[in-house]
This record gives C-alpha cells, structure tokens and sequence, in this order.
C-alpha cells in the first residue's frame, strides 16, 4: 500500500508538471500580453519596457526554467494586472466557489444517488421512465440555458431570490440548484446503470437462492458493488469542485474561481491564468488520487492488486 | 411413490418481450421423494434450470408462472414473497453453474457463510464462526480458518463452488438443487464435487436435483433421470432403464452421441438439426422437425404420456420398443 502511495504521489507530481508545461507555452503561442495590456497607441519604449520588466523579451525556454524554478519555491509570479502575487489572487477567490460547488455537490449525490436506486429497482415502470426523462432532460440542457430559466422564473416572475451577485447566502441559491441539478441528473443516470448492472449479476441470485430476503438483497449484497462505478462519477464531481463553475459564475456574476479565469484569460494576464490552471489541476489530481483509495477501500479485487 | 416431498405439476413459465411470449417451460410433471436424487438432463435452452428458478420465485418479472410447485404440500407459485424467503435456503438450496460469479465479490467467504448461519440457524457471535469452519471442514476444505477471511477471488473455481455448497448446507435443506455444479470446472475437480455431493447425501438424507447437460455426469450420481426438450419432458425413468431402454426418440440420440468407453471405435451421432426458436415453437411435439420417425399428426397433436413401465414415461406419438434405437434406421435423407 505504500509502494502504491508514493507511485500514485510520484505520478501525480508528473501531471501537474505536464499541465504548467502545457499552460506555459499555450499561452505564450496565444498572444503577445504587451499588446493586449498597453493601450494601442502605447508608445514602444513603453511596451519595450513593459517587456522587459515582465521577462517577456528572453527567449522561451530561459522564461519557462525561470518559471519551474521559481514555482517549486512557490512563487507562481506576479498578476500583470495589479502586481499581486498570482497564487494569493487564485487562492482568495476558492472559497467563493466552494461555497456554491460544495453545496452542490451534495444535492448531486443526495438527489442523483436515490433517484438511481430507486429508477434501477423499479426498472420500466412509470416512476423510473419519468426519472431518468427528467434525468435526460437535466443534463442535455446546457448550464446557462437552465440559469436563465431559472432566473427567470424565481427572479423575474416571482421575484423570490436575486438573480445575480453575492451580497447574502441568497444569492448562492440559484448557482447552487443550477449546478446541482445537472450534476444529479447524471449521478442519477450512472447510479440507474450501475445498480442495474449488478442485479444481473448471478450472486444477486445466489444470495436470494439462499434465503436472504430482498431489502438485505439491495442492502447488503446489491449496494456494495454499485458504489465501486458510481466512485469514478463522484471523483470527477469532486475534480471539478474548483473549475466547475465557469459557465454558472460568470451568468450569476458570483465573484469565484470561475470568474477570475474569464477574466484573466480575456486579459491575457498570463501568471494568473497559469496559476488558476495549476491549482485546478491539483485539485483534479488529488481527487482522481482519493478515487483510486476509495477503489482500494470499496473492492478487494482492486486492494490484491494494489498490494502487489 | 411415497408421498412427495417436492411437486411440480403443469408448471409454465413465460417470458415476455416487447408484446410478444415464448413459452421456456411448458407443463412440466415433477415429483421428488424425500432424499431421492433426480437427474434432470438437456440441452442449454431447454428450460431446466428455469424450471426450478420458477419454482423458487428467482425468475425477473418479466417471467410468468403457472401451474403449480408444492413442498409438504405448500403452494410456491403465487405464494407471497416472505413464504419464498423463508423455503430458499432453509427447505430447498441450490447452488448454481459459475461459483466464482454466485459468491459476492466484495464480502468474505467468512461473512457470507455466516449471513447463511445467521439467517437459517439464529446463531450469532463466536458460534457463527466455528459452525461455519465446521460446515468448510465438511466440504473439504483445507485449511478452513484462513478461507474465512478470504475474498471469492482469491479461491480457485473448485473451491469456490465447496464454498456454495458449505453455504447450501448452512440452512439444513431437504432438497439440493445442482443446477450444472460442475460445468465451469475441469474433469477432476468435476469428480471430486460431484462425489462430495453424493456423500454429503448419504450423510444427511437430503434430496437433491442434478441439472445438467451431460448425461455421463447424472448417470452415476442420480436415482431417476428426467430428460427436457424445448421446454418439456420428453422421457422419464430410473436411471438404468433409461441407459438400457431409452424409448424416447430424442433421449435416445443423446445415448447415441455418447463415446463408448468399451466395444469398436464407431463414429459419434449427432442429432441432425438445431432445437426450435423459442419464440417460434412447433405446434405438435416439439422434437418432431428432428426426429427420424416423426409421423404427420407429430407435428400437428401435442404427443400423449405413455407409461411403458415402472417409474417409465416417455411423452412420444410413436410406441419405439425398448430396446431399439431409431437413430439405427438407414436414414432416407442423407
């Protein structure tokens, strides 16, 4: 197991390297920051300038190890925008977006996951067809198409919750049912198919052949196995706690991580773009990372080979 | 016979797809008597395994039964479904073809034993424990202790399926269903469960139904031997009259195509034809697109029972002698 841990560890070292890399020379292909930040009619010398106390006038490869080597002391550069430190611009603005993705994820699991069961052991009938039609529904619908539904219909029509901002908890409601509305649409889906799944599956027989009435059947025998798919689902749920909420933010102006990308993206704001992208994905690693644990933890199968 | 422990009388079993049934079981007539072993003999799709599914309420829904399957006289068919819960198990057990995908993957061999003992024999605490090492060590299971905390898939299929019949056993049953016991494992290990089986019989008097495809396997471990085609039973006999006097023109060419172990070499037979499409089924006897002397009204009139002697029922229009082999003719269209 600890053979496994620190290789998993090693790997996902590897991975963000890998995304910094990629991150650095997009970004640098995409554009000329000077341009972009000075004015138009800027004069050269300014621009020149500008270059010079950014760097950006060295070639590539010097600008990149310079980068490495100053992000493995933690310090991922300065925003060309207020001259703030990009990480300490990044990190001020997760808790905003934990604020609504949490919450959301946990209607994702606490609707998505019954809805599943309940669709799965009551397969064809009216109440799992209209399920996973609400289920289909849900997550074809694109995350601003739904926000503006229901802006409209909460905001506008009934005039209950603002539509946008995040002056009081109010306001993350809205983000929050929008978010977590698809995400349980999917849960829902997958939780459906992988229950189905393992009640095919001959020891469901087996252990009804053996007297086990059937709540312990889906209790005991049932469950257990359908939680090691649904696993993956929720792990990319939990990658995207971070980055999730791109589309949502910026329609209800919610002042998160999502937010901050669009804008330091529009600006060309390199070292905060960079950063943003090196703590999404982080976070992604990490989550992909607990995953692979709860795989271990969930299915001896996966524990043996683990171990070897 | 004496009085039956288990009956199954005109049991049917239908499934429906999409608007359309096709009939998997079709009035089947089954007694067993208290510790008796039968065999039940056919080929994949012949409805003997569903059978006895039917019979313990395991079918999906989709599955209609009808008829009726009594135990002590108990109705089963129709029953309720905590009167099933309370027969599986505890009065009639069955194990099934691929033990390895029968045990739960994720649980000990040690706790699904014990989920058995818990349920069938109240025990609880250290008492579970050494009960099911007792019930391993029955089975022949070396080194019992370390298998409790062992997963299925660290088990060979061999193992896996002594596992099953520890658990079989845990609820005491007066009936065994073996539905293909041995199918998914090798010849030897093939011996060794089928004599496992046959001794724990003796020991503890229970029946037992043998399902399977091959005939050599129920031939030496089974009193009577009931042989299913297309859902319905076409012979049924003890099982030396059947060996020595098939009368069955289907029963017959499953003789016909086993290898002779004495005597000259001869060409195997094989029965010319496929069995019917289920959802497409012969009006008559179902054998007759196959049989060397289907007559006309075969493939028009269901065919009656005969009784040609004791404990002997073969369900055929044409009265074949014991004796002689139909599959012997000069065929006429080869």
């Amino acid at each position: 197991m600890l053979a496994f841990t620190v290789s998993r560890l090693l790997r996902a070292g590897v991975t963000i390297l890998i995304v910094m890399t990629f991150a650095f020379v997009v970004l640098r292909l995409s554009g000329d920051p000077a341009l972009l930040i000075m004015s138009v009619d800027a004069p050269p010398e300014a621009i020149k300038a500008f270059r010079q106390a950014w760097g950006l006038d060295r070639p590539v490869w010097d600008q990149y190890l310079t980068y490495i080597g100053h992000a493995l002391t933690g310090d991922f550069g300065k925003s060309m925008r207020d001259g703030r430190p990009a990480i300490e611009l990044v990190m001020e603005r997760v808790p905003a977006t934990l604020a609504i993705t949490m919450p959301a994820l946990a209607l994702k699991i606490g609707l998505g996951i019954p809805a599943g069961i309940y669709a799965a052991l009551h397969r064809n009938s009216f109440a799992d067809r209209a399920t996973m039609a609400v289920a289909v529904a849900g997550f074809t619908m694109p995350s601003f198409v739904l926000a503006l539904l229901l802006v409209l219909v909460f905001s506008v029509n009934l005039g209950w919750l603002p539509a946008s901002g995040a002056d009081s908890p109010m306001y993350a409601i809205l983000p929050i049912v929008t978010l977590g509305a698809a995400g349980a649409a999917i849960m829902a889906r997958f939780t459906r198919s992988a229950m189905l799944e393992v009640l095919g599956q001959p020891y469901i027989r087996a252990a009804s052949a053996k007297g086990v009435n059937w709540r312990q059947v889906i209790t005991r025998h049932a469950l257990p196995n359908a939680a090691i798919p649904t696993v993956t689902i929720i792990g990319f749920m939990i990658g995207s706690l971070v980055a999730g909420a791109i589309v949502v933010e910026t329609v209800f102006a919610w002042p998160g991580i999502g937010r901050l990308m669009v804008s330091a993206v529009a600006n060309r704001d390199l070292a905060v773009v960079q950063a943003l992208l090196m703590v999404i994905a982080a976070w992604m690693v990490m989550a992909n990372f607990a995953v692979d644990l709860a795989y271990g933890w969930l299915d001896p199968r996966v524990r043996a080979s683990a171990s070897l | 016979m004496a009085v039956p422990l288990v009956a199954l009388r005109g049991l049917t079993v239908d499934f429906e797809n999409g608007g359309r049934t096709s009939r998997a079981v079709d009035g089947i007539d089954i007694e067993i008597a208290p510790g008796e072993a039968m065999g039940i003999v056919g080929e994949s799709g012949s409805g003997k395994s569903v059978t006895w599914l039917a019979a313990l309420g395991l079918l999906p829904g989709r599955a209609r039964i009808g008829g009726s399957a009594r135990i002590d006289g108990q109705e089963l068919i129709g029953a309720p479904r905590r009167l099933l819960e309370s027969v599986r198990g505890s009065r009639i057990a069955m194990i099934f073809q691929d033990p390895s995908s029968c045990l739960n993957p994720v649980h000990r061999i040690g706790w699904q034993l014990g989920e058995a003992l818990k349920l069938h024999r109240g025990l609880s605490g250290a008492a579970v424990d050494a009960e099911a090492l007792r019930l391993l060590d029955q089975v022949g299971i070396a080194d019992a202790r370390r298998r409790l905390s062992d997963y299925p898939h660290q088990l060979s299929g061999g193992l896996n399926q002594r596992v099953m019949i520890a658990m079989a056993l845990a609820g005491g049953p007066d009936l065994l269903i073996a539905d293909e016991p041995t199918t998914a494992l090798d010849a030897t290990i093939q011996a060794q469960i089928l004599a496992l089986l046959g001794s724990i019989r003796r020991d503890t008097g229970m029946a037992m139904v043998l399902i399977s495809h091959d005939l050599g396997v129920v031939a030496e471990n089974v009193d009577r031997v009931a042989v299913m085609y297309a859902g319905r039973l076409v012979e049924e006999a003890l099982g030396a009259d059947l060996f020595a006097g098939a009368r069955h023109p289907y029963t017959q060419g499953l003789l016909a195509a086993l290898p002779a172990l004495t005597g000259p070499r001869r060409r195997l037979a094989a029965i010319p034809g496929t069995v019917p499409d289920p959802w497409n089924v012969p009006a008559g006897c179902r054998f007759a697109p196959r049989c060397p002397i289907a007559e006309k009204r075969c493939s028009t009139e269901p065919p009656p029972v005969h009784r040609v002697g004791l404990l002997h029922r073969a369900v055929c229009h044409r009265q074949v002698e014991a004796g002689f082999s139909v599959w012997s003719l000069p065929r006429a269209a080869e």
